[in-house]
């Protein structure tokens, strides 16, 4: 026997802004710089391979009591004050990480508090090194829908703790480091349509090594992160090559409309042949703060885009191209204007 | 369409001509891609990946440690296209 519902009074609703935007963006690396020669003194390299293959010069390392909150604090208030914005205007805070090392709580309400942003909604994302380009897609939903009118959106990681500094495939590609944006409305569209997507088929090719409870049961050792570098570099250039060019497709616009590119800085010869692939023209900056900063996993397109502002080579209020992907495998690509 | 033996050695040394910049004429049967033409893991998955669509083979990520020489590559081609 059915009942019929008792008349239901109607649910109000949110209505957001036209349109949202980056209002500005900051970056944290942490204060010391590990060299190539530091790296060969645990695996059998030499600073010119890494080099060659990578593109890594130095790599910045937190310090040992430095945590990813630590470093994702400082990098919000970097963004807070390049926007002038307060951090009670923050209505909702994301952090994307896969190195905050505690199953529960999530890093975002502890940097929620450490700012100043409570009670701002704060909820971490894993997405590895997409994480930033995927926090940036649900902060523009949430302000053009109404969730929030300013969402901060950190990308962070400490690598250094999930690392083995005697793993040759990996030991020399990690970085520590924090970068955030703000998204706020916008009078005009400045986060264009995300492409994005999973391939969880290949969830072994970037992987930590043993689960938690393989370390608890089987004495597994520390479950660093490894990846398997040549499947790696094919994927990111030939699958993801058609998704950053989607990304323009959808935005209605060219490559050579775009002032920047902003690929995750996963290792320079994958940002180059991406750029080969999509044929961008000469003109076009192409991220490389992979160099310095080395792979921050979703820390590394914020501080990229934090760098090319800074430097000048990318223009305020111009177009970029971001593109990040990662483990799961994951992705995440959207042309932006630049704040 | 199968190709011969030297057509297909022609156009891989092509590829890794077009990749490294190296003489085609030293891209030779038993000459190893790392130990004799010193190209690593990432420019070879470059050549496999240039080669699949020249040849219209398939090559696996798993099956490239296998090929180590020249010669590896080519049989590994000309046995795909048939």
């Amino acid at each position: 026997m059915t009942t019929s519902p008792k008349q239901r009074p109607g649910l109000s609703t949110t209505t957001g802004a036209a349109h949202a935007r980056i209002w500005g963006v900051g970056g944290y690396r942490p204060e010391r710089v590990v060299t190539n020669d530091e790296i060969c003194e645990t695996i059998d390299s030499t600073d010119q391979w890494i080099r060659e293959r990578t593109g890594i010069i130095t790599r910045r390392q937190a310090a040992p009591a430095e945590t990813v909150v630590d470093m994702a604090s400082a990098a919000a208030i970097e963004a807070l004050t390049a926007t002038g914005l307060t951090a009670s205007q923050i209505d909702a805070v994301i952090v994307a990480t896969v190195t905050h090392p505690y199953q529960t709580p999530g890093a975002a309400p502890m940097v929620a508090d450490r700012i100043g942003a409570t009670p701002a909604a704060a909820f971490d994302i894993s997405a590895a090194c997409a994480g930033y380009c995927h926090g940036i897609q649900l902060a523009n939903d949430m302000v053009r829908c109404g969730s929030a009118h300013f969402v901060l959106v950190i990308g962070v990681e400490k690598l250094s703790d999930f690392s083995d500094r005697t793993d040759r495939g990996s030991a020399f590609i990690f970085g520590d480091g924090a970068g955030a944006a703000i998204v706020g409305p916008s009078g005009f569209p400045g986060i264009g349509p995300t492409v994005w997507g999973s391939d969880g088929s290949k969830s072994e090719m970037i992987s930590q090594r043993d689960s938690w409870i393989e370390v608890r049961d089987h004495n597994a050792p520390w479950p660093a992160i490894t990846m398997q570098g040549q499947s790696v570099f094919r994927w990111a250039v030939y699958s993801m090559a058609p998704i950053a060019q989607a990304a323009l497709d959808r935005a209605g616009i060219k490559a050579e409309d775009l002032d920047a590119f902003i690929p995750h800085q996963a290792n320079m010869r994958i940002i180059d042949a991406l750029a080969k692939k999509l044929k961008l023209p000469e003109h076009i900056a192409v991220a490389h703060d992979i160099a310095e900063t080395g792979n921050t996993s979703a820390a590394s397109v914020p501080l990229a885009t934090q760098r090319m502002l800074d430097s000048g080579e990318a223009p305020h209020g111009g177009l970029a191209l971001q593109i990040a992907f990662g483990a799961g495998l994951v992705y995440a690509a959207q042309v932006i204007v630049l704040p | 369409m199968a190709q011969s033996e030297k057509e297909i050695l022609d156009g891989l040394a092509e590829i890794v001509n077009e990749e490294t910049g190296l003489d085609t004429a030293s891209v030779e049967l038993d000459k190893s891609f790392t130990d004799d033409l010193d190209i690593d893991s990432l420019s070879m998955m470059t050549i496999v990946v240039n080669a699949e669509e020249k040849f219209g083979v398939r090559i696996p990520d798993d099956e490239v440690k296998n090929l180590k020489t020249v010669r590896d590559a080519v049989t590994f081609i000309t046995g795909a296209q048939s």
